[in-house]
């Protein structure tokens, strides 16, 4: 390798092949950000109408979140934790396998759930899944209940997961990241959306800076 | 020549006794419902100074119940009452029962329910797969939780919502404050 090679190159070969990432390394850790929510402060709104509302929470487990919706709300809360889930099946490389989990996943019975939180759990999921967990929430909702959930509008072949921590008068979300293996994201249009919700009605749905949509959907009462 | 006498042994000088009410064992407890484990002073013979303490290495197997401070290190499988006191679960602790205390620190793994009349603390790298039931709950980063929580105060009335803009509440596990959007509370 000539002086002028290294210059241009480093000490890399242009030909040389990029390693690839282990299959079960977890995805690269981005900057935590606090972004605005709109659709939060309107799920949040749904909420305080019920008495005792029962709130479904499909992200890691955050204490000022259980605190917040716990304490203040007076919510009962489920804790499903389905990114943990997600990341073991990426990782055992048996995704396929969850449609039927997320299809057995939840013991709540019908229409006895007043919120879900999806986050943006349905971007990790192959249509398929996606819409064996929609079915699940349109089946435990109950009527004038809210589901709020992020979209992406990019498909990425690689993603780590986020979880979200309510900040700022609630008016906020400090993005986090969380140790897991993602695996790819993907895009649901917003006709699929609203097929797969089939029973629920988009209420907002907004576009954040970030291309994702940030949408809340409610079960007519 | 001389054969000592094993029943008696001299105690090694400078050997670290056991503590007072740490419980060292390498036996399996069992116990039956009917008669269960009681971590009471009397039952210890001790002077009952400092919190009782189950150690690593002792597994029990049926119903714990206790008047005093208890910290488990060990295993316990069955059902464990401190309703007076505080148990802690202690980083080594695996727990498959269900518990109710007064107040619950979890470090270590706890398969079961928790009721606490106060709180339930889960700390650093403690896991709880079970239901929840207490007035306050903390998380902290890192815990693993899986099941549900119930912080409805038992025996006191239902406070009543505010309609629009509810005022954070003294908690030392968040600073948020909700803030309602009064357009949508007005189409409900």
């Amino acid at each position: 390798m000539s002086i002028s090679d290294l210059l241009k190159f480093g000490n890399k070969r242009p030909d040389e092949p990029v390693p690839a990432p282990a299959a079960d390394a977890p995805a690269p850790k981005g900057p935590e950000t606090v972004v605005p929510s709109k659709a939060l402060t309107k799920f949040i709104a749904a909420l305080q109408h019920q008495d005792a509302p029962v709130l479904i929470d499909f992200g890691p487990v955050i204490g000022t979140n259980v605190a917040f919706f716990g304490e203040q709300l007076g919510c009962k809360l489920h804790i499903e934790d389905l990114a943990k889930d997600i990341d073991r099946q990426t990782r055992a490389g048996t995704r396929e396998q969850l449609p039927e989990m997320l299809a057995a996943r939840f013991p709540q019975t019908d229409a006895s759930v007043d919120g879900v939180l999806c986050w943006d759990i349905f971007d990790f999921l192959e249509p398929v899944a996606a819409r064996a967990l929609a079915r699940e929430i349109v089946r435990v909702l109950r009527p004038g209940g809210a589901v709020m959930g992020f979209f992406c509008t990019k498909a990425v072949d690689r993603a780590g997961f986020t979880k979200y921590e309510i900040v700022e008068a609630t008016s906020s979300l400090r993005h986090r990241h969380h140790p897991g293996t993602g695996g790819p994201k993907f895009v649901l249009q917003n006709r699929d959306i609203i097929k797969m919700f089939d029973g629920l009605s988009v209420s907002e749905s907004f576009l954040l800076k970030s291309n994702t949509r940030e949408i809340l959907l409610r079960k007519r009462a | 020549m001389w054969k000592r006498d094993d029943a008696v042994k001299p105690t090694p000088a400078g050997g670290s006794p056991t503590p007072a009410g740490h419980v060292q064992s390498n036996q399996t407890v069992n116990t039956s419902p009917a008669e269960p484990v009681r971590t009471s002073e009397s039952a210890r013979g001790l002077e009952g100074k400092g919190p009782v303490n189950i150690g690593k290495s002792v597994v029990i197997k049926g119903e714990l119940t206790g008047s005093e401070d208890l910290t488990i290190e060990g295993h316990v499988e069955g059902k464990i009452e401190l309703r007076q006191n505080v148990l802690t679960i202690g980083p080594n602790g695996k727990i498959k029962a269900q518990v109710f205390a007064k107040s619950v620190v979890i470090l270590g793994e706890v398969t079961g329910n928790v009721t606490a009349s106060e709180k339930v603390d889960l700390r650093d790298n403690g896991s709880v797969d079970g239901d929840i039931a207490a007035p306050r709950v903390a998380i902290a980063e890192g815990a693993h939780f899986r099941g549900s929580i119930d912080m409805q105060r038992s025996g006191k009335p239902a406070e009543s919502k505010p309609a629009s803009q509810p005022q954070a509440q003294s908690s030392a596990s968040t600073q948020t404050q909700p803030q309602a959007a009064p357009a949508v509370a007005g189409q409900r």
